[in-house]
């Protein structure tokens, strides 16, 4: 279908250009309900890639891209069941959101990220599965879950791995800070900063100079260049799974979901 | 080079011009958070804006416990 509106997030496509925008208040949190949606576009990918060359994704929520893992939902999930039951549960969602993003990554489609405000866990997972990033000046990127005593578990790691240095992974991994746009640029995360405001403009600007060329050639260009860790991928699943049964996640659940200060979102 | 003095005045420019609150109201021994009314990610949108603004890179996790707009420019003072 050439355009959809769900819970969590619409798409469109014209001209050549898919836009999947998120649109899910707070701030483009991933639980069931934007997994289902994005589900439903994968599902849709087939038929929009026979008709497009390009693919935006963006956010219509002014906080920013995405805060990343919905973990009230996850906090609520893990209290209402027995533990084993949880790490099912936790497990099923992640071989979920690995199979969404595994097709979003392979896509014959070239797919640029417009990312603004906060790009955080999940939201940074998934804007890592684009083959460019657009930066806004304001948009921050972090990977906040060695918080909780977890690792990302959308697959971030192998595919920051792919995109930059080891060195760069260590350090947003294991020190938990933010970057910002400029950062960002610097360390080849993002292929252009815009100014505030304006990644989606610069998107569609970079989107439109793909639709130039051939699409056979663009998808066999990006097959060569940018294969799918899947080993890693698998990898992080089962090391994901295996720290979330210590009691030091739930510990950094409840901190974070308890919190009535100003400090959730900061180290 | 800035001194401490510009750096937080520069600052609390900043974070009126921002957040839209009259910059008399604002001393430098003020807790941000309460002055200016935010919450957590806007206070990250405050360090992006300083970061940008002064073009120094200030890890979040030196700025974790800082609530004051002086403490935060001796943060940003020491990477300039």
């Amino acid at each position: 279908m050439d355009e959809f509106k769900g819970k969590s997030l619409s798409w469109s496509v014209a001209d050549g250009i898919v836009e999947l925008a998120l649109d899910r208040a707070p701030a483009n949190e991933i639980g069931l309900a934007m997994l289902d949606d994005l589900e439903r576009f994968a599902a849709a990918l087939p038929e929009l890639e026979s008709k497009a060359s390009a693919l935006i994704l963006y956010s219509k929520q002014s906080a920013g891209f995405s805060a990343g893992a919905d973990l009230r939902e996850l906090f609520a999930l893990v209290q209402e069941t027995d533990a084993g039951s949880a790490a099912k549960g936790v497990r099923e969602f992640l071989e979920r959101i690995h199979a969404v993003l595994n097709r979003l990554d392979m896509s014959t489609l070239t797919t640029i990220a417009a990312v603004h405000g906060v790009c955080f866990g999940g939201g940074f997972e998934l804007a890592l599965t684009c083959d460019l990033i657009v930066a806004d000046k304001m948009a921050r990127f972090c990977f906040p879950e060695l918080r909780l005593g977890l690792i990302p578990g959308f697959g971030g790691i192998p595919r920051l791995k792919r995109d930059v240095g080891n060195g760069v992974v260590r350090d947003l991994l294991l020190t938990g800070r933010s970057i910002n746009a400029t950062k960002a640029l610097a360390i080849g995360l993002a292929s252009q900063v815009a100014a505030e405001g304006e990644a989606l403009r610069v998107a569609r600007a970079t989107a439109a100079q793909v639709t130039k060329f051939d699409r056979a050639t663009a998808a066999a260009a990006k097959r060569f260049i940018k294969p799918l860790p899947a080993e890693e991928l698998r990898h992080e699943i089962d090391i994901f799974c295996n720290l979330f049964a210590q009691p030091t996640v739930m510990q950094g659940l409840r901190k974070f979901v308890e919190a009535t200060g100003a400090h959730p979102y900061l180290p | 080079m800035r001194t401490l003095d510009q750096t937080t005045d520069e600052i609390l420019n900043l974070a009126a011009a921002h957040f839209k609150v009259p910059r008399a109201g604002l001393e430098a021994s003020d807790d941000f958070f309460k002055k200016l009314g935010i919450d957590s990610l806007q206070a990250l949108e405050l360090l992006t804006r300083l970061e940008n603004h002064f073009g120094v890179e200030l890890p979040d996790y030196e700025v974790a416990g800082v609530s004051d707009f002086r403490t935060l420019a001796t943060r940003i003072q020491a990477r300039l």
